[in-house]
This record gives structure tokens, C-alpha cells and sequence, in this order.
């Protein structure tokens, strides 16, 4: 029972960092009907910029901020040289510009940071545990990141659904002349929700560094679970967003915390402790194959089409 | 067919690989002979690709899962000691195209974007159960000890002999290809990428023949997958990552999207490019990235739309 | 009355909270040209719509011949006889004109898995295909690229697309919006010559067409069908004239 509550915990965790990346994907979708496979390299990128960053500023907190910053310069610095060229043509073009866009960060990686990958280090107050309930202590970073993850999530839904800029936003998906009419700057607004993206792709890879490490790459494996996660919620939805980030994130961490234990009691142990894993992995593949054939346009269709 | 200056260069380029064998001897480098095969298969691949990609704009986002089913058929049975080749690759063929009828029916019910992430997120799905194949082999992969034997027709560990057989296998394949594109079912095909909306319209239930479309692709597709197992003697997840599915799109739309041997010269200038770029830099996709842009940007119709002469009907 | 052609009963088509089609009765004689007439935005695309399949309606029955095709699938109608032109037109683009009619004669040879046999030169294709190129004038536009006619010859080539499906009854959504004078005299021209033939469902702005070509008029306003007449009948009625004809210049 503790472990189950532990590992909804992490299930959490782990959803709302993946809200923050889907969240960018979809509204970057959504607005400028642009897919993008590089938005995983701004969560490596922002996890880069933060090993970096905190090492020379020797502080956790003001290196991440800085590299917030880094990601929103960068962010707007690929909008303006790459991405702008793109709105105008068709989805394979931005499959395939984007891939060379992933390739060329990858490989700057490796380039300026080395092939090998990097571990954050947590200040001390957060390297500790709470305890939560008797016998069940917690790592404070974790829940720090649920924190972050929620007021970031519902700082998001506000600034879509209530405020003047959100409404721009909003606009600007469902009729772009009619934003244009309004005397708004389309070019302004798209590269400022690309660097808005941006920041909320780097704020996931800083946040899940500590967690896990740095290293090239890493933004792929969670990019195409983002993908999994906007196509589940509906594709341009904020809302369906989050809930399929949530299901999908506890759906992952409690089925790779419970399958070792659940095979184990069908096969051989090392059979288990090998095919749970991968089994864990495909679990939030199967589920998005059922609500597809159910609903091809997710949960929550932002529009059709 | 007409005959334009376009088909005389693809003409010229099949003539030259045609020759490769030869010139690798007379060159005394036998390892073009290896690096050609690979390239030679990898084009079985994305000329595979482009019947759906090219022809039918479904942008399938998980073609290199083939690459996977095919060589893990192989690599599976030749594990239990069925090494007859008569039995490996077309069971290899006929399992993706079981994997192609059931992904492809729930993928092609969704269009545009989602179509994009469907297939490359069912993609993943078979990655990972790759990855799972403990028994053989895991991520690790799988060595296949004994190789494929067609009744003992073709030297099939005499390097030129199992060139020449991709090589036949390829032309087979465009042979076939450019016979469908120009039969009912390829306009249907082609109609439906054109306006999919107006054919069903006009009374062609389009999804059927899109989904056998798919089926096909997956099953030439798996057919390559047989022989790069075969070529390497091994086989493991890694031909199925996404990135590889992302190659052969790039494959195809180098070598120039609809067009009947864009995707084979596409492939092989792609490897050509990645030999030459990663022997002149340890960080070629620092250049190759960009390229991939400029592409998109400049030369969307790719090598074949720089050719002269000739429509593409 | 023989039975009609096409039958709707109760058809309610809702987009949000607004009702587009309102409980829509209608009946299309066989043989007759009925015209849909409206103000923009009072739900005859709609209407086609849902009786060409692509939209589903949230209640009511479609009859086709008598036979219930509310659930039938877009290909399926066309094949039972329905087929339709589009608002906006609605090609093959990057097809030749030819090509865009012999795509449409092709759908009716049977099923298409024929995977060998080169498709562009077949005579059962192509003859059948020049032979409606020709009966809407487009007979020397065989080998353009469609993308390349004018507009008045798209909706000429929608209509041979239409009529290459051996259809019972013609869905034509504004065949002549955005002709000029010379284009619309011939479109009347065309459709005067099937009419009889085939049995048409015209929604069209044109007044001067309606009245010269429609057996029966059908006025749509905000979703209902407040009036159903012969033109005559149409002209004279007084709800008519207050809701649509009296302001009868819009466009679209
Ligand atoms: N897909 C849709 N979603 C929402 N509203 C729609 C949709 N299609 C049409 N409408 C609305 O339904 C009404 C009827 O539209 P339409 O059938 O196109 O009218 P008409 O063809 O008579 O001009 C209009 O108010 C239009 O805005
Ligand atoms: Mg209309």
C-alpha cells in the first residue's frame, strides 16, 4: 500500500513533467499547425544549459533560471531561423526539417558537451526526504517537482483560458486573419508561444536531470511518450494535455514499479526482471492503440480536421 | 515509357550498380561489394516507402519496423534451426504484412498529423517489444550463425552472389512498383492522396485500397528486413528505432517523392553523403542536419526533380 | 404521387447549439429538377451534406428509392445513384482533366484491386470519360492538368465527374457561383439537357437559373423549410418574399 502511494507519487511526477512537453508540442500544434520533432531537443538543451549554468553559478536555483533564459533566447533564435520558413508548407516537410534540426542538436552536443552524460547535483535542503505518512518518507525534490509541475500546469490553463494573451492565443488557432484584423502581430505571437514552448520543454529536462541524468538523446525517448500524450488528449487541447499526461505517467511508473513483481508470478525470475521493463515501456503504446480505435481524434478533439 | 533524359541517367545509375561487383575487383576494395549490398537493401526499403509515401502521401512515420519484423523472422527461426530460405522470407513478407493489416487499419483511420504519430508511436510499441525478446538476445541483438539457403541455388556467403540477388530483388520490386502506380488500383491510390474527400465522392471507398497499399509497402519493406539480416548475420532493435524510419522518409525525399528510382538513387546518395561527411568530421550530422532543411526548403522534389526532361505521369 | 426519389424525413443536424438543418421533410420527385433555395448560411450545404453521407445527421432518415441509406457510407450512396458537386470545387488537382472523369468512370467497373494492367490507356476507361468531356464542352481540355482550367470548366468537370458515376440523382451545391454570364448561360445549357434524364437537387443563388430550370422549389431559411412549391407557387407566397426574396442579392 505505501508503495503504491509511493509510486502514484512518482506516477504524478512524472505526468506533470510530461504535461510541460506535451504542453509546448500541442500548443505549438495547435496554433501554428507546425509538428515538431526538435521539441525534445529543448528538454535536452534546457538540461544541458542547466548543468552548465549550475556549475558556474554554483547554485541549483538561479542555474536553472539562467537556463530558463538560454532556453527562451534559443527558442526564439530557431523560430526565427528555421521554424518561420516552415508554416506555410505541409506536415512532412516539418517531420523532416525538424529531424535535421534534432540531428544538428544532438550532435552539438556531443560536440560542445562531450559524448559522456552529465548528473546534476541537488543543493542540500532538497537532497532530503519528508515524511509523508509513518513509514512512508518521500524525497523532498520529487514533491518540489510535483509543486512546480502543478502551478506551472495551472498557470498555463489560466493564461490560455482568462487572460488577454491566452485569448490572442486562442485566436490565433481558430482564425488567423481574424487575429490579423485585430491589428495583433501573427509573426510576434508565434515566435513568442515557440519560446514559450521552449522554456516549458527545458523546465521538464531541468526538473527530470537531477532525477535522471543528462545525456544525448534523452529528449527523444520522452518526445515520442509526448506525442503518445497529445495524441491520446486531442491534438491542440491544453486540457486534453494534461489528462492524458497524468494517465499516461502513472500508467507508466506504476506498471514498471508492479510488472517485475506481477510476472514473476508466471515465469522464471531473470525471465521477469528482463521482460518487465519492456512490457512497461509498451503499456502506454497498447493504451493509446485502445482509445485511438475508440476515438481516432483523442479524447478531447480540439477541432476537426 | 518515353524515353527522356531522366530515365536515361536512372538507366545509367542501375547499369552502374550493376557493375559494382566487377569494379570492386578491379579496384581490389571488396568491401564496396559489402557497403553496396546494405545500400542496395536499405533501397528495397524505402522504395517500398514511397509507394505509400510518394504515391499515396500516407507520411508513415514507422516504415524501418519492417527492417525489424523481417530480420527478427529470420533471426528467430534460424535460431530454432530453420535456416531454408524458402520458408524464412516468406514468412518474413507474410508477418508484416499481418503487422501492416492490423496497425494499418487502425492508423488509417486517422488522418494528417496524428497518422505521423500513430504510426511512428506503433513503431515504438514493436522497439520496445524487440528490446523485451529476451530469449534472443534483448537489446543486445541476435547473431545468426547459420545463414539463409535456398535449396543451395545461390551462393548465398559468396559476397557478389548475394549482391546480385538484392540487386535482382530490387529491380524486381521498381519493376512492380511502376506497374501498380500505373494500374487502377495506383490511380485510386494516387487519387486518394490528391483528394481523398472527392474520391470517396465519386464512389471509390478509398480506405480499403489505402490499407492494402500500406499492406504491400510493409511487406517488401519486410522482405529488405530478411535480407539485411541475412547480410549482417545479425539483427537487433536498432534497425527499428525511429530514427531509422526518419532515414528512409529522407531516403525518399532526397532521392525525390513519386518519382520510380528517386528513392534508390536517394538512398544511396544518403549513404554516400553520411560514408563522406563522417570520414571528413566525427560530427557529419552538424552538417547533415541543416542539409535536411535546405532541402525541404530548396529542392523538395529532390534529386529527381533536378533531373531534366520528362513529366512524371 | 409515384414514390419520390429521394425522401428525408425529420433530418436534424445540430453544430453546437445552433440547428442547421431543422427537422427538414423533404421530396424529390423522379425526374424533376428541385431546387434548394436559401440565404447564405441557412444550411443547404448541409443539407447535401448529410445526403451525399459526409455528415452524419443526429436524427432523422435519408431514403434513396425508397431504400434507407441514413448510415450508408459516402462511396456507398454513389454507388446506389447519388452523386454530388462541391460548394468549393473539388478536383484532382494534379490529375488531367481526362483523368479526373475516367477516376469517376473507373468507380463503376467494379472494384479497382487491379494491380497489373496499365489503367490510362484503357479504352473502358478513357472512352466513356472523353464522351462526358465532350457533353459539358470540355472535349479539347482532355490532357490539361484540371489544376490549369478556368473555373467555370471545374464546375463543367465537376459535373462530368458527377454524371461519369451513371447517377439517379445530381446534389449540386452553387454549380454557377463565381461564373460569369457567358459560363452560367452554358451551365443552364448543360443541365436543361439532362434534365429529365436524371433527377437533380440544385441549390443555386442564381434566381434567373432556378426559375428556368427547377420543377419544384424548396425555401431553407435558419435551418427549416418554411415553403415547397412549383416556382410559381414560390413566386406568389408571401413568407417567401418577406424572409428571402426580398433581399435576394447576396452572394456566396
Ligand atoms: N462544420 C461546421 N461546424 C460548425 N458550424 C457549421 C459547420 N458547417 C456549417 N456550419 C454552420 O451551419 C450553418 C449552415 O451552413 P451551410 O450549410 O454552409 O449554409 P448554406 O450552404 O445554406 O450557406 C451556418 O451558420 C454555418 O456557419
Ligand atoms: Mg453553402
Amino acid at each position: 500500500m505505501l508503495l503504491l502511494i509511493e509510486q502514484s507519487l512518482n506516477g504524478l511526477q512524472f505526468g506533470l513533467l510530461l504535461f510541460l512537453l506535451a504542453a509546448g508540442l500541442t500548443l505549438v500544434f495547435g496554433i501554428m499547425d507546425l509538428v515538431n520533432l526538435a521539441h525534445g531537443s529543448l528538454y535536452m538543451m534546457g538540461a544541458y544549459f542547466a548543468a552548465t549554468f549550475i556549475t558556474w553559478t554554483d547554485s541549483f536555483v538561479l542555474g536553472a533560471v539562467l537556463a530558463l533564459g538560454a532556453a527562451f533566447l534559443l527558442g526564439v533564435a530557431i523560430e526565427l531561423v528555421a521554424v518561420r520558413t516552415l508554416y506555410a508548407r505541409d506536415h512532412l516537410d516539418h517531420v523532416l526539417a525538424t529531424f535535421g534540426l534534432l540531428l544538428f542538436f544532438n550532435e552539438l552536443v556531443r560536440l560542445v558537451w562531450g559524448p559522456a552524460g552529465r548528473t546534476i547535483q541537488l543543493p542540500g535542503i532538497l537532497n532530503t526526504s519528508v515524511e509523508l505518512l509513518p513509514g512512508l518518507s518521500y524525497p523532498t525534490y520529487r514533491l518540489v517537482v510535483i509543486l512546480v509541475g502543478g502551478l506551472v500546469a495551472f498557470g498555463l490553463y489560466w493564461l490560455v483560458a482568462r487572460t488577454r494573451t491566452g485569448m490572442r492565443i486562442r485566436a490565433g488557432a481558430s482564425d488567423r486573419e481574424m487575429v490579423g484584423a485585430l491589428g495583433i502581430d501573427i509573426r510576434k505571437l508565434y515566435t513568442l508561444v515557440f519560446g514559450l514552448g521552449a522554456v516549458l520543454a527545458a523546465l521538464a529536462g531541468i526538473m527530470a536531470a537531477p532525477i535522471t541524468t543528462v545525456s544525448i538523446g534523452m529528449g527523444e525517448r520522452i518526445l515520442i511518450v509526448a506525442f503518445v500524450v497529445i495524441v491520446i488528449g486531442g491534438i491542440g487541447s491544453i486540457r486534453g494535455a494534461f489528462v492524458a499526461a497524468l494517465m499516461v505517467g502513472m500508467i507508466d511508473t506504476v506498471g514498471r514499479a508492479f510488472l517485475p513483481e506481477i510476472l514473476r508470478g508466471f515465469m522464471s525470475v531473470p525471465a521477469a526482471n528482463t521482460l518487465a521493463p519492456a512490457l512497461a515501456s509498451m503499456l502506454v503504446y497498447i493504451l493509446m492503440a485502445l482509445i485511438l480505435f475508440l476515438r481516432p481524434q483523442g479524447l478531447f478533439p480540439a477541432r476537426s480536421g | 515509357m518515353r524515353v527522356t533524359p531522366r530515365l536515361v541517367v536512372y538507366g545509367l545509375f542501375m547499369l552502374a550498380l550493376a557493375m559494382v561487383p566487377t569494379l570492386a575487383q578491379v579496384l581490389a576494395e571488396p568491401f564496396l561489394v559489402t557497403l553496396f549490398t546494405r545500400m542496395i537493401i536499405l533501397a528495397v526499403a524505402a522504395v517500398s516507402l514511397n509507394l505509400i509515401l510518394g504515391y499515396g502521401g500516407m507520411v508513415s512515420f514507422g516504415h524501418a519496423v519492417y527492417l525489424g519484423i523481417g530480420g527478427y523472422t529470420v533471426g528467430i527461426l534460424a535460431e530454432h534451426g530453420t535456416t531454408n530460405g524458402f520458408v524464412q522470407w516468406p514468412l518474413a513478407i507474410g508477418i508484416s504484412a499481418l503487422y501492416a493489416t492490423v496497425v494499418g487499419a487502425i492508423c488509417l483511420r486517422t488522418r494528417g498529423v496524428y497518422f505521423i504519430m500513430i504510426t511512428l508511436a506503433f513503431a515504438q510499441l514493436v522497439y520496445f517489444v524487440g528490446v523485451g525478446l529476451y530469449a534472443y538476445g534483448g537489446d543486445d541483438g541476435l547473431t545468426i550463425y547459420t545463414r539463409s539457403d535456398f535449396a543451395g541455388l545461390i551462393r548465398m556467403s559468396h559476397k557478389p552472389s548475394f549482391y546480385y540477388l538484392c540487386f535482382a530483388i530490387l529491380c524486381i520490386e521498381i519493376l512492380i512498383i511502376h506497374r501498380i502506380v500505373h494500374s487502377r488500383f495506383g490511380l485510386v491510390i494516387r487519387a486518394s492522396k490528391s483528394n481523398d474527400r472527392r474520391a470517396n465522392a465519386i464512389g471509390i471507398p478509398t480506405f480499403r485500397y489505402r490499407l492494402a497499399a500500406f499492406v504491400i509497402a510493409g511487406s517488401f519493406c519486410g522482405l529488405a528486413g530478411a535480407m539485411l539480416a541475412t547480410q549482417a548475420d545479425y539483427i537487433s532493435p536498432a534497425v527499428m528505432h525511429w530514427t531509422r524510419s526518419g532515414d528512409l522518409i529522407v531516403s525518399v525525399v532526397l532521392g525525390g517523392m513519386g518519382s520510380l528510382f528517386g528513392p534508390a538513387v536517394g538512398t544511396i546518395v544518403f549513404l554516400l553523403l553520411e560514408e563522406v561527411l563522417s570520414s571528413l568530421t566525427e560530427y557529419w550530422q552538424l552538417v547533415f542536419g541543416p542539409m535536411l532543411l535546405l532541402l525541404v526548403l530548396f529542392a523538395k522534389r529532390g534529386i529527381d526533380g533536378l533531373l531534366p526532361g520528362g513529366d512524371r505521369g | 404521387m409515384a414514390e419520390p426519389i429521394l425522401a428525408t424525413r425529420g433530418l436534424i443536424k445540430r453544430f453546437g447549439g445552433l440547428v442547421a438543418t431543422d427537422q427538414i421533410d423533404l421530396d424529390v420527385a423522379a425526374g424533376s429538377v428541385h431546387a434548394l433555395i436559401g440565404p447564405n448560411g441557412a444550411g443547404k450545404t448541409t443539407l447535401i451534406g448529410q445526403l451525399s453521407g459526409e455528415i452524419r445527421p443526429d436524427s432523422g432518415s435519408i431514403r434513396l428509392e425508397g431504400r434507407d441509406i441514413t448510415a450508408a457510407p459516402v462511396h456507398k450512396r454513389c454507388r446506389l445513384g447519388l452523386a454530388r458537386s462541391f460548394q468549393i470545387t473539388s478536383i484532382f488537382p494534379d490529375f488531367t482533366a481526362r483523368e479526373n472523369v475516367a477516376m469517376a468512370v473507373q468507380s463503376r467497373l467494379g472494384h479497382s484491386f487491379r494491380f497489373w494492367r496499365r489503367a490510362k490507356s484503357d479504352p473502358a476507361r478513357t472512352g466513356p470519360a472523353d464522351a462526358l468531356l465532350a457533353e459539358v464542352g470540355l472535349e479539347d481540355r482532355g490532357n490539361m492538368p484540371a489544376a490549369a482550367l478556368s473555373h467555370g470548366e471545374h464546375r463543367q468537370l465537376e459535373i462530368a465527374m458527377a454524371l461519369a458515376t451513371a447517377p439517379r440523382l445530381l446534389l449540386l451545391d452553387e454549380p454557377m457561383a463565381g461564373m460569369g454570364v457567358e459560363e452560367s448561360v452554358r451551365m443552364v445549357e448543360t443541365l436543361q439537357r439532362l434534365k429529365g434524364r436524371i433527377s437533380i437537387l440544385l441549390v443555386e443563388h442564381d434566381m434567373d437559373a432556378v426559375f428556368a430550370l427547377a420543377d419544384r422549389i424548396t425555401v431553407l431559411v435558419y435551418g427549416r423549410a418554411i415553403a415547397t412549391g412549383t416556382p410559381a407557387e414560390i413566386r406568389a407566397n408571401q413568407e417567401v418574399r418577406a424572409a428571402y426574396l426580398g433581399a435576394d442579392e447576396e452572394e456566396g
